[in-house]
């Protein structure tokens, strides 16, 4: 018979309210994948879950089984990303992290990698603050390890070698196009060499590896819009902490 | 829920129906509940349905402090004897009632009615952000206290309108955050305790 409670080391990806004063959390674990769980009392001044719990918090968590959620009994951060929560611009990009990695995953899947990615990627923001690097770097990875891996290599519609040369990125396609099979494709959008370069040096290297591109504006506006779209059109949605980026963004910069 | 299937006569299960959707009431408690009604005198169900009613005929938001009131404005904003030049932010008009509770506070309030909540769409916009700086481009406010949770949504909502009010030069005031009375070092989480170790005093 399977143990009552159980041990994982969780972040914290989501937080609804639950009753008068507990919390359902979703938590990104990584022996069991997404979960949910009930935090017994979280919102009272003074539980012993309360900031242990907290939304984008690295936990180390005793859970009870129950019939339908699991309920915490115990929680100990092990990281809460201070740097990253003192900072407006940073929690907003971890809201975007959390809600992709939300919104990408099914429950009970187990998947390590994931794991590492999420907490190597908030860590790094909350130490590099280089938000966009960080953010593009993610997105690569998580769709790579999905097994949504853009393909950069050859075009994609014709299988042609790809020039260097402006190209296609094709959302429909999966990755990138030439410019003969790209330019009637309504849904793609043009990618100059540089970024179909950085592209391609991403999905291989290492984070460490990644932070040495450095990005000017126009680059890093390219490769947002590129992401973005491919994102969108698998999800067939758009994110709704997208907006409040963007927004925030704009405001900063007037 | 439809209830049609009850063997009960139908304006009874539309009772339990109706009841059935209040928070915390269960299948169970409404039967309880409507039965208690039924048998209770009549003037006591016209009580309750006037004071369900009243609140939503009788109530407004203060066009000052947006909290909700019967009269407008209401009676914290109308009070001649609390300081007018502070001017404390809370999420929800319910908040109001534990900070009055303390009998510290004698300044005014403004209620954003939310915060700002990307992954559930909330955006600034939707909050009573613009009717804030309308009032402190007028009045003459000496200081803002951000009131809202101690949070993640709640300090990133207190982070954006610092970032507004900033260029105003008006004092930016925000609740200490530290160990509750009544609390326990031992389960005290790190950020709460960095906090009040930063935030300690003289005694």
């Amino acid at each position: 018979m399977p143990s009552r409670v159980y041990q994982t080391e969780a972040i914290v990806i989501k937080r609804n309210k639950f009753g008068e004063a507990d919390r359902l959390l979703t938590l990104y674990t990584p022996g069991f994948g997404k979960i949910r769980a009930i935090a017994k009392g979280a919102m009272r001044p003074g539980s012993k879950l309360g900031g242990n719990v907290e939304l984008l918090t690295y936990s180390l968590l005793m859970l009870a089984r129950g019939r339908n959620l699991d309920i915490i009994t115990q929680a100990q951060t092990i990281d809460n990303f201070i740097e990253l929560k003192d900072n407006l611009e940073l929690i907003s990009c971890s809201f975007y992290i959390t809600e992709l990695i939300d919104s990408f995953t099914e429950e009970n899947v187990e998947d390590q990698a994931l794991f590492s990615l999420l907490l190597n990627t908030l860590r790094d923001l909350s130490t590099n603050k280089e938000s966009a690097r960080i953010l593009r770097y993610f997105e690569i990875h998580l769709l790579d390890h999905l097994g949504y891996r853009p393909q950069l290599g050859k075009c994609t519609g014709c299988g042609r070698q790809l020039q260097p040369e402006v190209n296609y990125f094709s959302p429909s396609h999966g990755g990138a196009v030439c410019r003969e099979c790209g330019y009637p494709d309504i849904n793609a959008r043009i990618l100059s060499v540089n970024a179909l370069k950085v592209l391609r040096y991403w999905q291989q290297c290492d984070n460490a590896t990644a932070a040495k591109v450095k990005l000017n504006h126009e680059l890093s506006k390219e490769l947002k819009s590129a992401m973005r779209e491919y994102i969108k059109y698998i999800l067939e949605k758009q994110l709704k902490s997208i907006d409040w980026l963007d927004e925030l963004n704009a405001d900063y910069r007037k | 829920m439809n209830l049609d299937f009850l063997p009960v006569a139908k304006p009874i299960s539309k009772l339990i129906e109706e009841l059935n959707k209040l928070p915390g009431i269960g299948p169970k408690s409404a039967q309880r509940l409507a039965y208690h009604l039924l048998q209770a005198p009549a003037e006591k169900s016209r009580d309750l349905a006037e004071a369900i009613l009243g609140i939503k005929e009788n109530l407004k938001l203060c066009s000052s402090c947006l909290n909700i009131t019967d009269r407008d404005p209401c009676s914290i904003c109308n009070d001649e004897t609390r300081d007018t030049t502070k001017i404390c932010i809370v999420e929800e008009p319910i908040d109001i009632m534990p900070l009055e509770r303390t009998k510290k506070y004698r300044g005014l309030y403004h209620v954003l009615h939310g915060v700002i909540s990307p992954s559930d769409g909330i955006k600034p916009e939707d909050l009573h952000i613009r009717e804030l700086l309308n009032r402190l481009s007028s009045a003459e406010v000496t200081e803002v206290i951000l009131a809202t949770n101690p949070n993640l949504e709640g300090e990133a909502t207190s982070m954006y309108i610092q970032r507004l009010i900033a260029p105003l030069g008006i004092r930016i005031t925000r609740l200490a955050r530290g160990l509750p009375f009544g609390g326990d070092l031992e389960y005290a989480d790190d950020i709460t305790l960095s906090r009040a170790l930063e935030g300690r005093q003289e005694m």
